[in-house]
């Protein structure tokens, strides 16, 4: 065989082989979610099979009939989860990107004093996991009657995002050259102007992943959200998932139904972001 | 269109002088270079000027108006940056109407204004693209595209051909020049190339060390240099210097050989000065630029230790009292190396400087 076939064939064969070990790192990704959604829809006996039944023998939508039917009819309180999980997530993640774009935006364009300390200390703080925090946080919460309001929940996960979302967005602020900002004022624009046409678009991706972040950050949570909240006044969807166990019984059913109610939220939100999210927008402002 | 007026403008970073004091009057419609070495502070005059920098003391007019303290958008300038600074997220078109659109103009008005400049630049087909989509080439037209749109009063431009290649920004200072000769516009021109200083500016500005050096036309700043720096930068290949003393009414070189002084200069005996000659000044015999009518010629025999072939020219190098002297020939003809040729060195076009201050000594 001449070695211009040899190479042919070697190059076919591992572009094969390639899409072979994705296709099964994809399925292990996947493999969960897809479990999670199998389980919503078929009988806990069939759950807890041994051997694990793969192809489903009856499907049913009982478990999401029997979750909206009400507290007392075998439901639970999902709409006031579901209400409390939107507005913590959504307050939190509009704060921080607010907070995290002031301060990325501070850290990327000027110089101020024990700015690296400031930086470093901001980062230092993602060190500490969120439910170390948890007993403290209890403690000066019931101190200040924060323990199961909105507002707490806010609060803590504003907390827990904004060294994050500071960080990505002074990235991406970085990234959008000092001269385009002194263009828009030249041709006309005030400071603010200036950010908000020509800044604020071209760090549009690094906001959008932030937001994406703080919002999946707020919206999954459970540690925390399961010391700090008490009641459906401020429960959210994560917490509301132990409303599925009883004593002597896990209800994995139902349990993974309201999962998939979780997650679609999750998935539609990330959808319609991810347009925003298309990188490498600054390029040809500048010598290319 | 308008004047600008600098007056000792100053400014501090810190402990740092970048600009001591300057002053400079720019006519309307005139075309001004300021040209120097980096950290010169010819860019933070010009960021001065815009308004993008604060200045730290005297006084900046644009026509009859002080605009010190004036934020950029009130000082009706336009600037061509360096890097060109183009909106990615916009067309050329949005790009170029961009001022028009902050300044709350009609669409209509608007469009009218991109379509004429776009004209004038000959990039009409490219209105629809993005920068990201244009060459090196294109984007700097764009970049003048969007300064010429609101018809400022003054147009600034920091070393705007300086990402080009050469070919590329020979041709852009042609079309700079052309569409300063059309629109009649005052012109701020920020460069490191004296050549493009040069070839472009009514008068130049060489700055060094936050200080203006000298001001004056191409013709002034290359024939009269006041300064050994000033005749060091602008002229290439640079200008041939050695140090001597005058002695007996003639200079003396370091090693001893002896040059007669250059006509129109008559330093005191024992002063140390600086002899400066360009490469035009200094040829083989037959092969010189200028006439010799009326000059006063020091002929000697050198040796050519190297030569620089250009096609329509060759550098020669030799040696003069004990340094290495940068010669031009014209109409040049194939040397052997180490040939000795027939040298003339025109002391009519010689200059002398102060080997302390390095200020001019014509008077």
């Amino acid at each position: 065989m001449d070695a211009n076939k040899t190479a042919r064939v070697r190059k076919r064969a591992s572009a094969w082989a390639l899409n072979v070990t994705l296709f099964i790192a994809m399925a292990i990704i996947c493999l969960p979610g897809l479990w999670i959604v199998l389980n919503s829809l078929r009988p806990t006996v069939e759950i807890m099979a041994k051997p694990p039944i793969w192809i489903p023998r009856e499907l049913s939508l009982q478990a999401y009939v029997d979750m909206f039917s009400g507290v007392g009819q075998g439901g639970i309180p999902v709409l006031e989860y579901f209400r409390n999980s939107v507005i913590i997530a959504v307050t939190s993640t509009v704060i921080s990107l607010a907070v995290g774009m002031s301060g990325g935006y501070a850290f990327a364009r000027y110089r101020f004093r024990a700015k690296s300390g400031w930086f470093l200390g901001l980062m230092l703080t993602r060190t500490v996991p969120g439910i170390a925090l948890s007993l403290p946080l209890f403690f000066l919460y019931a101190r200040v009657g924060l323990i199961d309001t909105h507002a707490g929940m806010i609060l803590a996960y504003t907390a827990l995002n904004v060294p994050f979302t500071i960080w990505l967005i002074d990235g991406f602020f970085r990234q959008v050259p000092r001269d385009l900002a002194e263009a828009a004022q030249i041709d006309g624009c005030t400071r603010w102007q200036a950010f908000w046409q020509v800044e604020f678009p071209l760090a549009r991706p690094g906001i959008a992943s932030a937001g994406i972040f703080a919002f999946l950050t707020s919206w999954n949570e459970f540690a925390l959200a399961s010391q700090l909240t008490r009641s459906t006044d401020s429960k959210t969807l994560p917490v509301g998932l132990l409303d599925y166990t009883a004593e002597f019984t896990i209800d994995w059913r139902g349990m993974c139904a309201l999962a998939v109610v979780m997650i679609i939220p999750a998935l539609l939100l990330t959808y319609a972001v991810q347009k925003h999210l298309v990188s490498g927008l600054t390029s040809g402002a500048i010598k290319g | 269109m308008a004047t600008l007026t600098l007056s000792t403008l100053d400014k501090n970073y810190g402990a740092f002088h970048a600009v001591k004091g300057i002053d400079l009057a720019v006519n309307d419609g005139e075309f001004v270079a300021l040209v120097g070495p980096s950290g010169c502070g010819k860019s933070t005059t010009l960021r001065m000027i815009a308004g993008l920098e604060d200045i730290t003391g005297g006084d900046i007019r644009i026509g009859d108006r002080v605009v010190n303290d004036l934020p950029p958008r009130d000082r009706n300038i336009s600037m061509v940056f360096q890097s060109y600074a183009l909106y990615p997220h916009m067309t050329v078109a949005e790009n170029m109407g961009f001022s028009l659109k902050i300044a709350g103009r009609d669409t209509a008005t608007i469009e009218a204004a991109v379509q004429e400049a776009a004209r004038v630049l000959d990039i009409e087909p490219l209105l629809e693209r993005r920068p990201a989509q244009l060459s090196g080439g294109q984007r700097q037209r764009v970049a003048m595209g969007r300064a010429i749109v609101r018809d400022p009063d003054v147009f600034l431009f920091d070393e705007p051909l300086s990402n080009l290649d050469a070919k590329l920004r020979g041709q852009m200072r042609t079309e700079i020049k052309q569409l300063h000769a059309r629109l009649g516009a005052t012109v701020v021109y920020v460069t490191h190339d004296q050549i493009e200083a040069m070839t472009l500016a009514d008068r130049i500005v060489i700055m060094k060390d936050g200080l203006i050096e000298q001001v004056g036309t191409p013709d002034e700043v290359f024939n009269r240099p006041a300064s050994r720096f000033v005749a060091s930068f602008i002229g290439s290949p640079p200008m041939n210097m050695t140090e001597a003393t005058v002695t007996g009414g003639a200079l003396q070189l370091d090693d001893g050989t002896t040059l007669p002084l250059p006509p129109g200069f008559s330093p005191a005996e024992g002063r140390r000065v600086v002899l400066g000659l360009r490469p035009d000044d200094i040829y083989p015999e037959g092969h010189g630029i200028h006439s010799e009518d009326g000059h006063a010629v020091d002929i000697r025999e050198l040796p050519v230790n190297l030569s620089e072939p250009l096609g329509n020219e060759t550098l020669l190098f030799t040696e003069l009292g004990g340094q290495s002297w940068t010669a031009r020939m014209l109409n040049p003809r194939n040397l052997r190396r180490g040939e000795v040729l027939r040298f003339h060195i025109d002391l009519s076009r010689a200059h002398l400087f102060d080997a302390g201050t390095g200020h001019t000594l014509r008077s």
